[in-house]
């Protein structure tokens, strides 16, 4: 990889000013960013590391249904941390990479990626969220803009993310065996007043909510999701899987999802 | 160059090294400890595995920067200070859990970790848990033997142990 300046510092503020320089980049967990920097893939003139900042740390369960994560928070962390508060999100963090990558990766690092087939973006878009950034608060919904791409603006950074605790919740993967990302991941989550299907890996545009299903399961249940058939999202199509077999696992996997989350 | 300064096996190593360094090269150069090793150096085989204040990481994917101040584990740190070798690598031994032996450090490292955190891990969990060791013999079964052995505390893995089972 090329050298670039390094600096690591020890308040959100420093971090900030650090990032103010042209072609700088936050560093967070690097199990991705390290990778991309040997492929010459991104060439940053500065990486500003956020891994000794505390603001960015912390598991806080903030009233009776809402739990806060610092965007530092490791996988490992919200594996062991949420297992009773959310489990759902603590299968789903259990599941990512490997317990190393789990040791180093970051649930900030891994949102403002949105690789299309990782699985924190189902996490996020199937849930309740608020994205907190060191400028605005922005709600799931909104925060993801297309493959890699969110709604962050240079400079930006995530420092934390509240979910919303839904009454019930589930999250399976279906993997690409070499490189344990999710050839399809679907998020299931219901709550009082809504429920949400969101899947990654499948989609053309990335991470999506699959409204059709979320309105045949609000109606009729796991069981009302045979009539739908499978989704009729674009979905992604390469040397991995077509998108029938994409669009086919999307269809069963929210099954057997939600079935496990309502038996819970 | 930036000024670095850890502790690797307990022994303090002080290196000016530049940004871009990744932390298994200066155990590898600087520390003089080649038993971890560098399989892929994309993240995927886990020859480089450590542990990084106790917790195991992929020391080809971490800036040896992001490293400052930490304690590191290698392989060559597992064994007691009178060389007699640790459970696990005991147990790697016993069960012929090797055969080239370059993703052995690394599985020894994983499978410490493991036990660490969880003293008597099922199958199934070992084999989770090495999801991100790879082993280019495909040693895989002898590997889960051992980690087995080794979680086993009535196992005593002992020389006479061993050579009853060298000669079957």
């Amino acid at each position: 990889m090329y050298d670039f300046e390094f600096v690591r510092p020890v308040s959100l503020a420093d971090a900030l000013t650090a990032l103010e320089d042209e072609d700088a980049m936050p560093l967070a967990g690097g199990q991705t960013l390290l990778p991309s920097l040997k492929a010459r893939l991104v060439a940053p003139s500065k990486l500003v590391s956020l891994a000794q900042i505390p603001e960015l740390h912390g598991i806080q369960r903030v009233g009776a249904d809402h739990v806060r994560l610092g965007a530092a928070t490791r996988h490992a962390d919200v594996a062991s941390g949420l297992s009773v508060l959310y489990p759902a999100l603590a299968i789903l963090a259990g599941g990512i990479g490997d317990p190393a990558v789990r040791n180093r990766g970051t649930i900030g690092g891994s949102l403002a990626n949105n690789d299309p087939a990782a699985c924190y973006p189902a996490g996020l878009l199937g849930s309740d969220a608020t994205v907190h950034t060191n400028l605005r608060d922005l709600p799931s919904d909104s925060f993801f803009d297309g493959l890699f791409t969110t709604v962050l603006d240079p400079g930006e950074i995530i420092t934390a993310v509240t979910f919303r605790l839904p009454v019930t919740s589930h999250y399976l993967k279906f993997r690409q065996l070499a490189s344990g990302f999710a050839l399809v991941g679907v998020f299931y989550a219901r709550y009082n007043d809504h429920l949400r299907v969101a899947v990654t890996g499948a989609g053309e545009g990335g991470v999506f909510r699959w409204a059709e299903a979320e309105k045949a399961l609000a109606e009729g249940g796991p069981d009302a999701l045979a009539e739908i058939g499978a989704p009729r999202e674009t979905m992604l199509s390469d040397l991995h899987a077509f998108a029938e077999y994409r669009a086919a696992l999307v269809a069963e996997l929210t099954a057997r999802c939600s079935r496990a989350a309502e038996q819970r | 160059m930036q000024s670095l300064t850890l502790e690797i096996n307990g022994a303090r190593v002080r290196s000016d090294v530049e940004a871009r360094t990744l932390l298994v090269d200066v155990i590898r150069r600087e520390g003089r400890l080649t038993g971890t090793h560098v399989g892929c150096d994309t993240s995927q085989c886990g020859a480089c595995m450590v542990l990084v204040d106790g917790e195991q990481v992929k020391a080809c994917t971490m800036l040896a920067l992001e490293a400052e101040g930490a304690h590191i584990t290698t392989i060559e740190g597992l064994a007691g200070a009178d060389g007699r070798l640790s459970r696990m690598q005991r147990a790697f031994r016993k069960y012929h859990a090797l055969q080239c032996g370059f993703c052995t450090p690394g599985m020894i490292i994983s499978a410490t970790a493991l036990l660490q955190r969880n003293p008597s891990p099922s199958e199934a969990e070992i084999r989770h848990h090495l999801e991100g060791n790879i082993c280019r013999c495909t040693g895989y079964h002898n590997i889960v033997r051992a980690i087995r052995g080794a979680a086993d505390l009535t196992d005593p893995l002992d020389d006479s142990a061993e050579l009853e089972t060298l000669h079957v």
